[in-house]
């Protein structure tokens, strides 16, 4: 009896499985067909017969590298300066007492619930008058501000979980509280350093509409706003799947590389965040 | 050591017990100091990325601020007037009511699949989990744009896979389906999307939460003879409730704001106003019309339901430690 319900179970998990992953393997699948097998009502599900082509095309899109700069820029500072201004706080709430300690957290908390859809006009405006749309800096600090508190909240959970006594035993033994703290806790600590890194590179190199608002320029794009400005380029004639689907497999990849990786480390970091709370 | 041999050493030890203490004050204001400077940098990124704007939509929502404004004409202060004007507006309350029952559905929706798949994901072998795991990963990896280029291409009208496999079905005629022609399905298109990408992400917290309860608690419920239902009621449920009301309130808050994925759909083709939600309606107002005053108040809107949604919450932890 058991045993059939659970391989009920597993039979349902897979089918629940294949619905997930279908439009990603969609994505690759159409990325190597080229459009004429694309245009029938019919579709082909395997890419057999598939070419590199339409990479190449995309690619050949003249503001593919520039796009591919700006996203690697934007998304390295914000993920350095997340981490820094991130650890640091996180250090203050978790293992000091301070006056305005509960406040802050609150703050910090309160602040994510914001509607960033609420703010681009401002932040358009603020960064029009401080000549800085179109530029790498003022979007970094929108995308910093916004990811900070997340990261906070995170990463505090990951230094909670380095008990104090620790670094208490390593001063008794002669280390001052910097020292025990460089090499008692900060290497406890590297996988929660990692995955608030992730989570700010996701945030940062997956981010639409505050780029849209900001870098209104053609050179001055993201991926994400390359990759809708070459859908409705490719709009105008008549869509050409095969080729958007291979722009939208190079955004994609280097996100779901990078997630796979690391996606363990998040998770847990997320949810001790969450309980401890 | 009570000799008097020993006294003179006595006299600088007290001396040097007596710097010790100066130094131990110092570095103890120092020490009461630090948190401070630990956050600075935090609150000041914070002030200058959200805070200002915050404030800059708050006076802006109580001004007339119009394309003149825009080329440097003073902004007039109008007090609440795109308060009221916004609120009488029928158009408006459309665009409210037709977000607070997306959010309230998809929200719902998401959260009842995340939940079933946290507790399939216990519930299968390893090999199974890995896989479900893997699949409900690269879902939550895509890039928003990317996802939903996909998924314009997927609902696509000549051409699209939905309307070949729903065609399949005995009885029914998708034959060239168009999804972009009624507001009722680009917004049932527009909710199966979105919970697409929600779900991982609610899956994987609550799963993370299940595996924290313990097992031996469950065995031992088990021995006292509750059934699997009556443990999850009474045992599960209770102790990952933490975990489930945080992700239900992230949820709600993000499905009230959804942005991106309606202006990618309604790029793809479907432009009028009945195709609005919050998000994309103050995106209009305010770029389309540039009329920054009422897009403002709009948005102040927007932040003040989002503190009502969320006011149990915020209580509930103000009244805990944290």
């Amino acid at each position: 009896m058991v045993r059939k319900s659970r391989v009920g179970l597993s039979v349902l998990a897979i089918v629940i499985s294949l619905i997930w992953l279908f439009p990603v393997y969609w994505m690759l699948n159409s990325a190597f067909l080229s459009s004429i097998t694309l245009e029938s009502f019919t579709p082909t599900f395997l890419p057999l017969g598939g070419s590199w082509r339409n990479f190449v095309n995309a690619m050949d899109d003249g503001t593919f590298y520039s796009a591919l700069g700006m996203s690697v820029a934007i998304t390295l500072i914000v993920v350095f300066f997340c981490i820094l201004f991130a650890f640091l706080a996180a250090l203050a709430i978790s293992r000091f007492k301070f006056r305005g300690r509960k406040s802050f957290i609150l703050a910090v908390l309160l602040i994510q619930m914001l509607p960033a859809e609420a703010l681009f006009l401002a932040q358009y405006k603020m960064m029009s008058s401080l000549g800085l749309l179109n530029s790498i800096v003022g979007v970094s600090i929108i995308y910093t501000a916004a990811v900070v508190p997340f990261t906070i909240w995170m990463l505090r959970g990951f230094v909670a979980g380095v008990p104090a006594d620790l670094e208490e035993a390593a001063m008794v033994d002669g280390l001052s509280r910097f020292q025990a703290f460089m090499r008692i806790t900060f290497p406890l600590l590297a996988p929660g350093l990692v995955a608030s890194g992730v989570y700010a590179f996701l945030q940062a190199w997956n981010e639409f509409t505050v780029a849209l608002i900001l870098l209104p320029a053609e050179d001055s794009q993201t991926l994400p706003l390359w990759l809708r400005g070459f859908v409705q380029a490719s709009a105008t004639r008549a869509t050409d799947w095969g080729e958007v689907m291979a722009a939208s497999t190079l955004v994609a990849v280097p996100v779901i590389v990078f997630f796979l990786i690391v996606q363990g480390r998040m998770t847990a970091g997320l949810v001790s965040g969450a309980v401890k709370g | 050591m009570s000799s008097p041999v020993m006294s003179p050493k006595r006299a600088t030890q007290s001396e040097e017990s007596l710097k010790a203490a100066a130094r131990a004050l110092r570095s103890k204001r120092r020490a009461r100091l630090t948190p401070y400077w630990l956050i600075t940098a935090a609150i000041a990124i914070i002030l200058v990325g959200t805070g200002y704007p915050t404030v800059w939509q708050l006076v802006t929502s109580t001004q007339k601020y119009g394309l003149a404004q825009q080329f440097g004409a003073v902004a007039d202060f109008v007090g609440l007037e795109n308060y009221t004007t916004l609120l009488t507006d029928a158009q408006f309350w459309q665009v409210v009511g037709r977000s607070l029952a997306f959010c309230a559905i998809v929200a719902g929706v998401t959260l009842a699949l995340g939940l079933a798949f946290a507790l399939l994901m216990n519930a299968v072998g390893k090999a199974v989990r890995l896989i479900l795991q893997i699949s409900m990963l690269l879902a939550w990896a895509m890039p928003i744009v990317a996802a939903m280029t996909v998924w314009t291409w997927l609902f696509d009208t000549r051409r699209g896979v939905v309307n070949y496999l729903l065609d399949k079905v005995p009885g029914v005629d998708m034959y060239r389906f168009d999804w972009f022609a009624s507001p009722w399905t680009f917004f049932l298109m527009a909710g199966i999307i979105v919970t697409w990408m929600s779900v991982p992400f609610v899956a994987f917290s609550i799963y993370a939460g299940l595996t924290q309860v313990s097992e031996e608690i469950l065995e031992a419920a088990a021995l006292d003879g509750a059934s699997s239902r009556q443990r999850l009621r009474l045992i599960i449920l209770p102790m990952i409730k933490p975990v489930i009301s945080i992700v239900m309130l992230l949820q709600v808050i993000w499905d009230l704001r959804v942005f991106a994925q309606i202006k990618i759909l309604q790029d793809a083709g479907a432009n009028g106003s009945q195709y609005d939600l919050l998000g994309t309606y103050i995106y209009k107002v305010g770029t389309g019309a540039q009329d920054f005053g009422s897009a403002a108040a709009a948005s102040v809107i927007v932040l003040l339901l989002t503190i009502a949604i969320s006011w149990w919450y915020v209580r509930k932890l103000m009244k805990e430690d944290v």
